[in-house]
């Protein structure tokens, strides 16, 4: 499943980040890589953009460019609630970095 | 020497330049680019100038801010850099020191706000960390003051002895990771020593793929295809491909130097507050009330109380001055027209721009409120939304809102948005949201021709300005500023408290800046327009105001504003000293008229050929060129002198179109 997908309150581990470019390689440098766990916070009022917790900080992303990244869940800590109805764009993992 | 402060964003590192300079430090722009650059002496160090690099998360050529710390750092040389580094926050803030310490330049880290770390029960072995990371590590408090003086006596001692970081080799031996890395820099070592690079970033940068330092190290085809293959071989051996795979060496890395060294803390203090804070301000119900009530609180505190008190103080000073002068002047017997100069051109126009300082000074200390305790994260959180379907994020929510008070702080206040194509197209937009100034206005013409209905006439001329603002951002999205807008992935950082000489400095630096603006720009233009306004074109001082050189330019301009309705040269003059300040509209209106400003709304119905004609005056007046003072503060944020002539024009452009539109499609329906 991918980020966007998760509910507020799920763990989840990161299986692969997609997207490519400025974006992808934003969201590594900000520690989102394979293996990294992090946990869903919150929805933004309106619906997005989405609150992570991840190495021990508070990360905001659009739902749009979490559905890049491939998540695999681990656990939950609080009532389950959908985050989004949108259609995750499956992208293959990884990707070329592009020119 | 030379040092350079580098570190991420929200680490504290504008709390560090401070405590390391105090109050002398001298802004500017880093060449070519609209990105600040503070230089200042670091107290009590004679010949030590500390440079305050931009807030970066990576070492990436993608946005401005990493460009010129790149460049910073590789062209000038610093004699040592000081990278701060938030304690409570250390993972990710070590990613860039992985990164900086591949650059070859002497290094101390500065690790900052370890007060906290220890308040929560958390520990670093400092010594452990610094022999991990071979670099010395200095334990600071920024906010507090504390450590500050071991960390600049380490930094100049590593600056003397020109002690380079000890370790630049990060990956795991035998590393898939490693094994690229080395073979990359066995490749390029030639390359890199004739280019006087750092080997070992040249490596990093070919395996991330910057094409600038392949351009840079002249590489041929051959040597850029060999290097290939050896990142296919890394993609291949880590199951990564070759960004993950770098960062995941870095990271893993870190893990290994914090496993070793820290202790982490309980979740702090400071976080549980932040989340219980959240749990309001960014709540599903409760953010956008609690942000509208907390604006609308800036704004009364601004017009109404403080900012508007402030302001009538200095009216009441400068007039008092102004007294003083004018009376010392006569009986001195000085020439008329110098002492028209002095009181009428001088004193009077100086003094209208000037009386904006205090609403100025005071938006931007609830602004720098909103920014340092963090919250302006959040409203950039809440507020992304409805922007992105403008090609904006949530950052320029807050500087677009400012303009319905003033467009100079707005102006100003785009600094905090991170992207410079973002930051750009928000101050466009800036000039669209009615400033207050334009109020007295509104209120003579609703007083005039729209009694009891003001509320709706001004609503409706707001709504009209944000409607074109939004139409203009959807144009400029898909002309001028088409590309990708920069990603929105932003940290939301814990909130704190304001340290109050940041906040205090920074309303100084920009007191300041306003200052040295209003006393050359804006006296240049306020004594043109008091030269157009006196004489004749004879030269001579005129008594009668219509016979003015101004007049003379309103009434060859008034034939533009036929078609709008408005074709009485009275509008146009006025509308030309409202470029001083936009209530001067409303004086000059009522000096031509020959009545006084408070029975102006009597004179007006008979001015206007047609109601229809006065609000497209009114339309007008919502979208012309910004005033003097936005106008250089708009040059000075552009950095440049064509796209500030440019949103001049525009406006104009606009608003005559808009003022057209409104009266022949009026004319039609009345």
């Amino acid at each position: 499943m991918t980020l966007n997908q998760l509910r507020v309150g799920e763990s989840a581990e990161i299986v692969a980040v997609g997207g490519e470019g400025a974006l992808r390689n934003r969201l590594i440098d900000m520690g989102l890589i394979p293996r990294t766990k992090l946990t869903l916070r919150k929805v933004a009022p309106m619906g997005d953009p989405i609150e992570i917790h991840i190495r021990g900080y508070e990360l905001t992303l659009r739902l749009e460019d979490a559905a890049n990244i491939t998540v695999a869940p681990t656990g939950q800590s609080a009532p389950a609630q959908p985050v989004a109805e949108e259609k995750p764009t499956a992208r293959e993992s990884g990707g070329e970095a592009e020119q | 020497m030379t040092f350079a402060l580098a570190g991420n964003q929200n680490c504290g590192k504008t709390a560090l330049f401070n405590a390391l300079t105090g109050m002398r430090c001298h802004v500017g722009n880093f060449p070519g680019v609209t990105v600040e650059q503070k230089i200042g002496e670091i107290r009590g160090k004679t010949g030590c100038s500390v440079v305050d690099l931009p807030g970066i998360y990576s070492l990436r050529p993608y946005t401005q801010e990493e460009i010129v710390t790149r460049d910073y750092i590789l062209n000038e040389k610093p004699d040592c850099i000081i990278n701060i580094v938030d304690a409570t926050n250390i993972e990710r803030n070590l990613y860039l020191t992985m990164q900086l310490l591949e650059l070859d330049v002497p290094m101390v880290l500065a690790l900052n706000m370890m007060d906290e770390v220890r308040a929560n029960g958390g520990t670093v072995d400092v010594e452990k960390m610094s022999r991990e990371l071979g670099i010395p590590v200095v334990p600071i408090s920024a906010l507090k003051d504390e450590g500050v003086s071991e960390l600049v006596d380490r930094a100049i001692e590593a600056a003397k002895s020109h002690a380079l970081p000890v370790r630049a080799d990060f990956c795991a031996p035998d590393s898939p990771c490693h094994r690229c890395i080395h073979a990359v820099m066995h490749l390029v070592q030639d390359h890199a020593e004739a280019e006087r690079l750092p080997l070992r970033y040249c490596a990093s940068k070919l395996i991330e793929s910057d094409n600038d330092i392949a351009d840079r190290l002249e590489l041929d085809g051959n040597e850029r295809e060999l290097i290939e293959h050896c990142l296919v071989q890394l993609e291949a051996e880590s199951g990564l491909d070759r960004n993950a795979a770098l960062a995941d060496m870095r990271y893993a890395f870190i893990e290994t130097v914090v496993d070793a060294s820290v202790t982490k803390c309980r979740e702090s203090r400071e976080h549980r507050r932040s989340v219980a804070i959240d749990k309001i301000l960014t709540g599903k119900y409760t953010a956008i009330p609690v942000f509208l009530g907390i604006m609308l609180l800036i704004f009364w505190l601004t017009f109404n109380v403080i900012g508007a008190g402030l302001q009538r103080l200095l009216q009441f000073g400068i007039g008092k001055l102004s007294d003083v002068v004018d009376g010392a002047l006569t009986s001195f017997g000085l020439n008329p027209v110098i002492h028209s100069l002095i009181i009428d051109g001088i004193f009077n126009g100086v003094g209208s721009v000037l009386s904006f300082l205090p609403i100025i000074v005071t938006l931007f200390f609830f602004l720098s409120i909103l920014e340092d305790t963090g919250y302006m994260a959040r409203i950039a959180f809440v507020m992304d939304k409805p922007l992105r379907r403008l090609g904006l994020s949530g950052r320029s929510f807050v500087p677009m809102l400012i303009g319905f008070g003033c467009s100079v702080p707005a102006v100003m206040a785009t600094r905090t948005v991170s992207s410079d194509r973002d930051r750009k197209m928000t101050m466009l937009l800036v000039p669209f949201m009615s400033c207050s100034a334009k109020i007295p206005i509104y209120a003579v013409f609703v007083a005039a021709f729209f009694p009891g209905r003001g509320a709706l006439v001004m609503f409706a001329l707001y709504v009209t300005g944000i409607v074109l603002g939004i139409l203009m951002a959807l144009i400029l999205g898909h002309t001028s500023f088409r590309g990708k807008p920069v990603p929105f992935v932003m940290e939301l950082p814990n909130y704190r408290f304001p340290s109050p000489r940041s906040v205090g400095l920074l309303l100084w630096e920009k007191a300041r800046d306003f200052l040295q603006r209003a006393f050359s720009v804006i006296f240049i233009a306020t004594v043109i327009i008091w030269f157009l306004q006196s004489f004749d074109y004879h030269l001579n001082p005129v008594a009668d105001s219509s016979q003015s050189l101004l007049a003379i330019v309103g009434q060859w301009i008034a034939v533009l504003f036929k078609p709008l309705g408005f074709g009485d040269w009275r509008f146009s003059t006025a509308l030309i000293s409202g470029f001083i300040a936009k209530e001067q509209v409303v004086s000059t209106l009522a000096v031509l008229a020959g009545c006084d400003a408070a029975v102006l709304y009597q004179a007006l119905p008979a001015m206007f050929p047609s109601v229809v004609a006065a609000v497209s005056f009114l339309v007008f007046t919502l979208l012309y060129t910004p005033c003097v003072a936005a106008v250089t503060t708009l040059r000075r944020e552009f950095g440049s002198r064509r796209a500030t002539l440019g949103i001049v024009l525009t406006q104009c452009g606009v608003a005559w179109v808009a003022a057209c539109l409104v009266y022949n499609i009026g004319r039609l329906l009345v």
